[in-house]
């Protein structure tokens, strides 16, 4: 665990909510973690687990309404972002804390120049002139290994592929130097042969700028790559918390069980491929109606009573492995 | 880029061309001719005298002979002369053009300075109480005809002040030169500035909810750069062809409210013409109306390339 002092993000108790027609749910519920400088956490789990609103908490750009952070506390650096006002948040967003989101296609401005909305990220918080924003853009270009840069920064985003695209959204994202990069599902929209690329342009930035990096995604094989530690999401909540190495090697929530062996394998060569993929089966519970218990219980084999009755409290499996299951202690054993 | 301004343009003359034919023979189809209309309270006419007049008129040449002797001089600027008047039918288009230029280019600035700032706010405040005053203004400035509404101004005025504006053909200053054509070109430009506030309403909802807002956000912008460098210049296409669309059709509300206050424009100018069928007068100026709107059309698909880099118009 790295040394506290050394923290740039600490999240305690965060709660978000979304107020609508039936009803209202936790997309966020009660959810802790930290991130020090240089560290990379990875935050995992399905579509609807609450990553993106968790992500976009951080940042206080969920939409209001439907949404609203109800409870908790965010700490970047020594600042509480929660207690800010929208005026002095605007000034830390793109500045100390930045974002890449999923869809490159769409996330950049398309009738602006590249260049302009990376020197836009930089005026809006560096006081310089034009002319030394614009070197800076072609600057943070050149960073990301875009060819030709100068060229580059003057072309429009419907100009650049997907992959270049991204490279800009990251340029974008680093222009300020900012002390957290969020990276919500970066890779997911590009090619397989881009997303080795992309993840190890952002993991080089990340040791050379030395941000702490909080990446959400879907895909274990990037967190295997990528992370040094992991925080597992269902439904809103955080389920499993561990070491990149502790995780894979013994998950301690049958849900993180799930999502492994979900994982393809490549069959060895003269054993012939299982018919049918692994599943975790049932779907993600409808937010707004979760039930009293585990809201995992119902698509869990290891499930029994307790589960449905009472919810598990997060508990320390040893070395700062957390994880929120009754039967935790046998999940390792069953696999 | 070129190549689509060089057929653009070779579009716009087949255009007038087919407008050209269009007005011609639309004119010659109505009952009824200069001549008739002169004689029409004189009783029983010599027909040798109405043959001798429309002779001297040239109206009793073959159609296709008088087609091409209106176009021929229309296009060396000869507009022949007003069956009227008796005077060339280039003076007394002339002097009237700029009074309805000014009418007319007034009412788009109205609408746009209005319509769009207001379009903005409506949308970016949807499901406010401010949004929904907005839309229903919006809603009566489409449903009240200018006409009307221009009369409403010219009774209100009388019971307030006791008087109407009186229309001031040589304004001293430019405040007089406002004042003077201010409230006709707000009757008029009222339906247009309603129409574009709609336009721009729904086309930022649109963009709005589009992931590089979120990303502008992202960066730290301010809400006023948010909505306005990021999401009205990717809003405003829309609102741009509807703005070229009501250029065409103010010239239809200006002879209206030319007429209800009582301006001496082109458009109200028209409408006496064609009660004399002074062909000469509506052949050239529905002519020179059409040269505007098809140039206005013109200039929407040229904005559109500076709006939007996406569209290149190379093949």
């Amino acid at each position: 665990m790295a040394d506290t002092s050394d923290l740039v993000l600490d999240v305690k108790n965060l709660k978000t909510v979304f107020f609508t027609n039936s009803g209202l749910f936790k997309a966020v519920d009660d959810v802790s973690f930290t991130v020090s400088r240089g560290e990379t956490l990875a935050i995992v789990g399905e579509s609807g687990c609450g990553k993106s609103v968790t992500a976009l908490s951080l940042m206080r750009l969920v939409p209001d309404p439907p949404g609203r952070i109800v409870g908790g506390t965010v700490t970047l650096e020594d600042t509480d972002l929660l207690a800010l006002s929208e005026a002095e948040m605007r000034k830390i967003r793109g500045d100390r804390i930045s974002m890449i989101f999923q869809e490159p296609m769409t996330s950049l401005n398309p009738v602006m120049r590249i260049g302009d909305q990376i020197v836009e990220a930089v005026r809006l918080h560096r006081n310089l002139s034009s002319r030394e924003a614009q070197n800076i853009a072609v600057e943070m270009l050149r960073l990301v290994r875009i060819p030709e840069p100068v060229r580059r920064a003057r072309e429009y985003p419907h100009q650049l592929s997907g992959g270049m695209r991204q490279r800009a959204m990251i340029a974008m994202a680093l222009a300020c130097r900012p002390a957290l990069l969020i990276a919500d599902e970066p890779t997911t929209a590009l090619d397989v042969t881009i997303q080795a690329q992309i993840l190890a342009l952002i993991l080089d930035l990340q040791k050379e700028l030395g941000t702490g990096l909080v990446l959400i995604t879907h895909d274990l094989g990037v967190v295997a790559q990528t992370a040094q530690r992991v925080i597992v999401m269902y439904a809103g909540r955080k389920v499993e918390e561990a070491s990149v190495e502790a995780l894979f090697a013994a998950p301690k929530h049958p849900y993180t069980r799930g999502l492994m062996a979900s994982i393809p394998a490549v069959p060895a060569s003269g054993v012939a491929a299982p018919e049918r993929l692994n599943e975790i089966s049932g779907t993600v519970p409808s937010l707004v109606r979760l039930p009293k218990g585990c809201a995992f219980a119902p698509r869990c084999t290891l499930a029994i009573k307790r589960c449905e009755a009472e919810y598990p409290p997060l508990t320390d499996w040893g070395g700062g492995h957390l994880a929120a299951c009754w039967r935790a202690a046998e999940v390792a054993e069953v696999a | 880029m070129f190549a689509y301004l060089v057929r653009r343009l070779f579009l716009m003359l087949v255009t007038l061309f087919g407008i050209s034919v269009v007005i011609f023979f639309l004119l010659r189809i109505v009952p009824g001719n200069i001549v008739d209309i002169l004689f029409a309270a004189a009783g029983y006419v010599d027909p040798a005298d109405k043959a001798n007049l429309e002779k001297e008129l040239g109206i009793d040449q073959p159609l296709i002979v008088q087609y091409w002797h209106w176009i021929s001089g229309f296009l060396r600027g000869d507009f022949g002369y007003s069956y009227v008047s008796e005077k060339p039918a280039l003076q007394e288009i002339l002097p009237r053009i700029p009074i309805t230029a000014r009418l007319a280019g007034l009412a788009l600035l109205f609408s746009a300075s209005i319509g769009i700032p207001l379009g903005v706010i409506s949308a970016v405040k949807q499901g406010t109480r401010l949004d929904y005053a907005l839309r229903v203004v919006s809603l009566s400035g489409l449903s009240l005809p200018s006409f009307w509404l221009g009369l409403l101004i010219l009774t209100a005025s009388v019971a307030m002040f006791g008087q109407i504006p009186i229309f001031n053909p040589n304004p001293a200053t430019w405040l007089e030169a406002f004042a003077t054509y201010a409230v006709p070109a707000a009757a008029v430009g009222f339906r247009s500035a309603a129409l574009t506030m709609r336009i721009t309403r729904s086309s930022m909802l649109e963009v709005l909810r589009q992931d590089y807002i979120r990303t502008a956000r992202a960066k730290g912008a301010s809400d006023a750069a948010v909505n306005y460098k990021h999401a009205l210049k990717n809003a405003i296409l829309p609102v741009i062809t509807v703005i070229g669309i009501e250029a065409a059709f103010l010239i239809g509300g200006l002879i209206v409210t030319e007429t209800v206050f009582n301006i001496p424009g082109v458009a109200r100018f028209l409408v006496e013409a064609i009660r004399w069928r002074d062909y000469p007068i509506v052949q050239n100026l529905v002519m020179l109306i059409a040269v505007v709107v098809v140039s206005a059309n013109f200039i929407v698909d040229m904005l559109y390339a500076v709006f939007d880099p996406r569209i290149r118009y190379t093949d």
